[in-house]
């Protein structure tokens, strides 16, 4: 999985590209985090989910897992642009009320 | 509809997660799925597999074996391993029951299984293995009728 962070502003913008599975989401973590550490004085955190073409509930707690960091940081953090799937799975497991879609 | 009958067996390694799901993804094509029932599906089997590699196996390597059965029109999955079981199968298909959450884990694998399949069923033994019994059914829709 591909995690890439772009600064705009002040706003860290993480977009994470391929699929996320228990597989793929301990390098996704250690590379996210990295950007969340590097960035620790960003305005808020965005991921970007449009280029994940496949996710089932490890997501979940990977996102869960990332809210917690950025808590700790007092930095709020959002997802963006899921897919029709991977927003069904969000929807289904609540996370929305801790992480907001940004608009 | 003819039948058509599919069986995998392959070790409990976490790279053969994608593996799976896009191995039974491509047995149910010929049912004509829409997206959404593939990807339905390959969430389901995705939660199945990880759960051998995750609770089943605990890391170790074991074999998961996933049958497929095409039935009128109807995809019967049957994903079994033989490892350690589950202590209680009604706890564990609770919403975000997890017995490893210090390890990220949502505890949905379970819901989602039951929520994006029409049928959801688990045998679990302890010490003997896990199998789950998983049912998408396909509607025949007269389209431009």
């Amino acid at each position: 999985m591909q995690v890439t962070g772009t600064l705009r502003g002040r706003n860290l913008y993480i977009s994470l590209s391929g699929e996320m599975d228990e597989c793929s989401a301990q390098d996704a973590r250690l590379k996210c985090d990295k950007l969340i550490d590097n960035n620790a004085n960003a305005n808020k955190i965005i991921i970007n989910l449009a280029e994940v073409a496949f996710m089932d509930s490890t997501g979940i707690g990977f996102l869960i897992g990332r809210y917690k960091k950025a808590s700790r940081l007092s930095v709020p953090l959002y997802v963006e642009k899921p897919n029709f799937a991977a927003d069904k799975i969000l929807n289904l497991s609540g996370i929305y009320s801790l992480i907001p879609k940004a608009e | 509809m003819t039948e058509n009958y599919l069986k995998l067996q392959f070790y409990s390694l976490p790279r053969n997660q994608a593996f799976a799901r896009d191995a039974v993804a491509a047995f149910c094509l010929e049912l004509e799925p829409s997206l959404s029932a593939i990807s339905d599906i390959k969430t389901a089997v995705s939660e199945a597999v990880t759960n051998c590699t995750v609770h089943a196996y605990k890391g170790a390597t074991g074999l998961i074996t996933v049958e497929c059965k095409i039935e009128e029109n109807s995809l019967h999955i049957k994903i079994s391993d033989e490892g350690k079981g589950i202590d209680d199968v009604e706890q564990a298909v609770q919403p975000f029951f997890t017995s490893a959450p210090s390890d990220e884990r949502s505890g949905m694998g379970f819901t989602i299984m039951q929520t994006f399949m029409d049928e959801f069923k688990v045998d679990s033994e302890k010490g003997k293995g896990t199998v789950v019994y998983m049912t998408k059914s396909f509607k025949t829709e007269v389209e431009n009728a």
